[in-house]
């Protein structure tokens, strides 16, 4: 330091204050966008406080709670058969899969097992609701991007699924078909053939998907390298499901988590993709679907005789003691923890639901990005906005 | 004597010249509408609903074709709306202006030997400069409404519409330099006359020779249209209509008035341009009541196909960002239009 005189120093001093006065000059002031709560790309209520240079996005913050229903709570005034209509409402895309990991936690609490043709069933009806769910996604994600089309496609497609679930169940968007011990009703007759050629159609719906929009080239500039999430910072954030998935992360409850369900019968592939950006994640819930017709198509092929319905009181007590069960849902890991004090309803639910944690990760992915890309990252997320405020 | 058949004259001249301007100004402030309502109604409610598998409006009169009357008198009962910090002077202003622009391309758009409005000896120049006006009243409207969505789409406007003006000239560069004219009916007579391979049967539509300039012609209408993939100024999905997010009742109307209306007098330039405008084979193409008559209806089934091509991109393709269209418009359009021109210069020399 020494070596630097002072008439140096002095020069140094003044380019520097000149340097900034032209940056005070050319300085602009950011802006807050205020997106939502009512905004067509949050799918509902959520809202997103963005700073913006320009189009640029300095930060991002998700404000949750704006549909905040308090099921929780609610659920600690409810019997075990009560819980079921009120926990279809959560993800209310593919309600049949809200039901599942519940009742699972309460048939393990209660030493209760489900008949096999209840199990199959449910793996059926679980992926069923899956179809629906993620097939709107894949529409939807058109939509976001400006093409109107695929979404009208996809509404047309799931009609399908909705019609099946119908079928079975009475309810086309709330089930509500399961029990502790098994099933409402077993399936009605002609189901079998009718969810057969469904499945066709809905591979055909991904065909049709990925040729209208994933090999569109605007598609894929605007998804290719957008929202790009590692695969550390996913699983510190606790994202879960195809957003995971997408990020490399060869992770799926339905293969390694022990569960009644019929899924450990099935032969089939766990899609991940190395990318991690929103066409990686398009591109798994893509497969995904398709590989649910399979996972379908297999189950109805070994589907097993007998009751639909095991030996249960009529008064459904459940003994004291905890229980935590989670699937792979439609969204992500969905889980349920169930109390019980051995009451007729539970003491206390704790529902870990996959959108919460998979829309956490706004503030870190959002930094840097332009304005339509939020757009494509939100879209990409693909979370339903009662799976975030409960 | 002579002085007063001086007289005589001059008031014939000059209540002709009025009487005629009224006629032909009430032609084009009725055909700016009647054009709006065909490109909605065969496009947007049913063209649009049965690529989609659904029906579009069904219930207003057959087959829903009442279904814009409602939607009229919807829009005109309506409550015209100001945000309270707008200005509010240059709000109400804003569609207007997007509208004159519009109005202002009909004026010279042949649909016969006789039947154009003014027959400009710089037509298409003309046309392409009014159509820039809209950029003013897209600017206003972001601005003036006071809200953040607006300013951003009236921004995205005004970069977009100036990236998109310089393909949409060269485009028609070379057509130009092929006609030897700027005039439209002028380009109508030359594509009528020349002949291709020594064919002049059907006379040389300049699609056969411009076809690159054709297609950059259509690309850049797309984004002077703001329709998608173009569309980021209205992006109902990110800036939830941009510029026009504040606008209500008759305002909105107007917006949409002069999107449509443009997108049907931008498909006549090219149907002029490029596909031989209202002449067919067998018309006389230098008068007569026959051409007149007839030129029109083929004018407009050309303009039905030109369209037919803009609203098939529009309903299928997903946007762009702002600075992928940029890119694509400096980077792409630009030097294949350049290189569009010099080629038809060098041919136009050595033939």
């Amino acid at each position: 330091m020494a070596a630097v005189s002072e008439r140096n120093q002095l020069s140094y001093i003044a380019g520097q204050a000149a340097e900034s006065r032209v940056n005070v000059e050319l300085e602009t002031d950011g802006m807050t966008l205020n997106i939502g709560p009512q905004h067509p790309a949050t799918h509902g209520t959520l809202r997103i406080v963005t700073r913006l240079d320009g189009e640029q996005v300095v930060s991002a913050e998700p404000i949750m709670g704006y549909m905040h229903r308090g099921y929780e709570k609610l659920l600690e005034v409810r019997t075990f058969p009560q819980v079921n209509t009120l926990i279809d409402r959560i993800d209310w895309l593919s309600s049949f899969a809200n039901e599942v990991p519940f009742i699972l936690a309460a048939e393990e609490l209660m030493e209760v097992e489900a008949p096999p043709r209840a199990q199959w069933t449910r793996t059926i009806l679980f992926e069923l609701s899956r179809q629906a769910n993620l097939s709107l996604f894949l529409g939807d994600m058109g939509v976001q991007l400006g093409a109107i089309t695929p979404v009208f496609f996809a509404f047309r497609d799931r009609e399908h699924i909705l019609n099946l679930i119908e079928a079975a169940s009475g309810g086309r968007f709330h089930p509500n078909y399961n029990r502790i011990g098994g099933l409402k009703d077993d399936l009605p007759a002609g189901w079998i053939d009718e969810t057969r050629r469904a499945m066709a159609k809905m591979r055909q719906f991904c065909d049709e998907m990925s040729t209208l929009l994933m090999g569109n080239e605007i598609f894929e500039q605007r998804c290719r390298g957008v929202g790009v999430i590692p695969p550390d910072v996913a699983l510190g954030y606790g994202l879960s499901g195809a957003n995971l998935r997408a990020s490399g992360v060869d992770w799926d409850l339905r293969r390694d988590a022990p569960s009644p369900l019929a899924w450990k019968d099935v032969d089939f592939k766990v899609w991940t993709h190395p990318d991690g950006d929103s066409f990686a994640r398009y591109w798994v819930r893509m497969q995904e679907v398709r590989e649910s017709t399979y996972i379908v198509e297999q189950l109805l092929d070994g589907l097993p005789a007998g009751p639909i319905m095991a030996k249960v009181p009529r008064i459904i007590k459940v003994p004291a003691g905890e229980s935590y069960v989670s699937t792979e849902n439609p969204l992500g890991e969905m889980g349920y923890y169930v109390v019980s004090k051995g009451d007729t309803g539970p003491f206390r639910v704790r529902v870990r639901t996959a959108s919460f944690n998979n829309i956490s990760i706004v503030p870190w992915v959002m930094k840097g990005v332009f304005v339509p890309d939020i757009i494509t990252i939100l879209a990409s997320l693909y979370f339903i906005l009662g799976d975030i405020d409960k | 004597m002579s002085q007063l058949l001086v007289t005589q004259i001059l008031a014939v001249s000059i209540g002709d010249y009025w009487v005629q301007t009224v006629i032909k100004s009430l032609v084009v402030l009725v055909l700016v509408p009647t054009a709006t309502a065909i490109i909605v109604q065969a496009f947007l409610f049913k063209m649009m609903a049965h690529m989609q598998s659904r029906l579009g409006p069904m219930e207003a009169g057959p087959h829903g074709a009442l279904q814009l009357m409602a939607d009229g008198g919807k829009f005109i009962q309506k409550e015209l709306l100001a945000p309270a910090r707008a200005d509010k002077f240059v709000f109400s202003l804003a569609p207007l202006i997007v509208l004159l622009g519009t109005f202002l391309l009909y004026i010279v758009i042949p649909a016969g030997p006789n039947a154009v409005a003014e027959d400009l000896d710089i037509g298409i120049f003309f046309a392409l400069g009014v159509s820039s006006i809209s950029v003013i009243g897209v600017l206003m409207a972001g601005w003036a409404s006071a809200n953040k969505y607006a300013l951003i789409s009236g921004l995205r406007a005004a970069g977009q519409l100036i990236a998109y003006e310089l393909p949409l000239i060269l485009a028609v560069v070379g057509v130009v330099i092929q006609a030897e004219t700027l005039s439209l009916t002028g380009i109508v007579r030359a594509q009528a006359q020349g002949e291709i391979f020594g064919l002049g049967l059907f006379g040389n539509p300049f699609i056969l020779t411009q076809f690159v300039g054709f297609g950059i012609f259509l690309v850049a209408t797309q984004a002077e249209l703001t329709q998608p993939p173009f569309d980021m100024p209205v992006a109902e999905s990110e800036l939830v209509g941009g510029y026009q997010v504040e606008y209500s009742g008759l305002q909105f109307l107007f917006f949409y008035i002069g999107e449509f209306g443009t997108a049907f007098a931008f498909s006549a330039l090219a149907a002029t341009m490029f596909l031989g405008g209202w002449w067919f084979p067998g018309l006389d193409v230098d008068g007569g009541l026959l051409s007149n008559l007839i030129g029109p209806i083929v004018l407009f089934a050309k303009i039905m196909l030109v369209a037919f091509l803009i609203f098939w991109a529009r309903f299928t393709y997903p946007r762009f960002r702002e600075d992928q269209l940029q890119m694509f418009a400096w980077k792409y359009l630009i030097p294949i239009s350049l290189a569009n021109i010099l080629v038809t210069g060098v041919l136009k020399v050595v033939f």
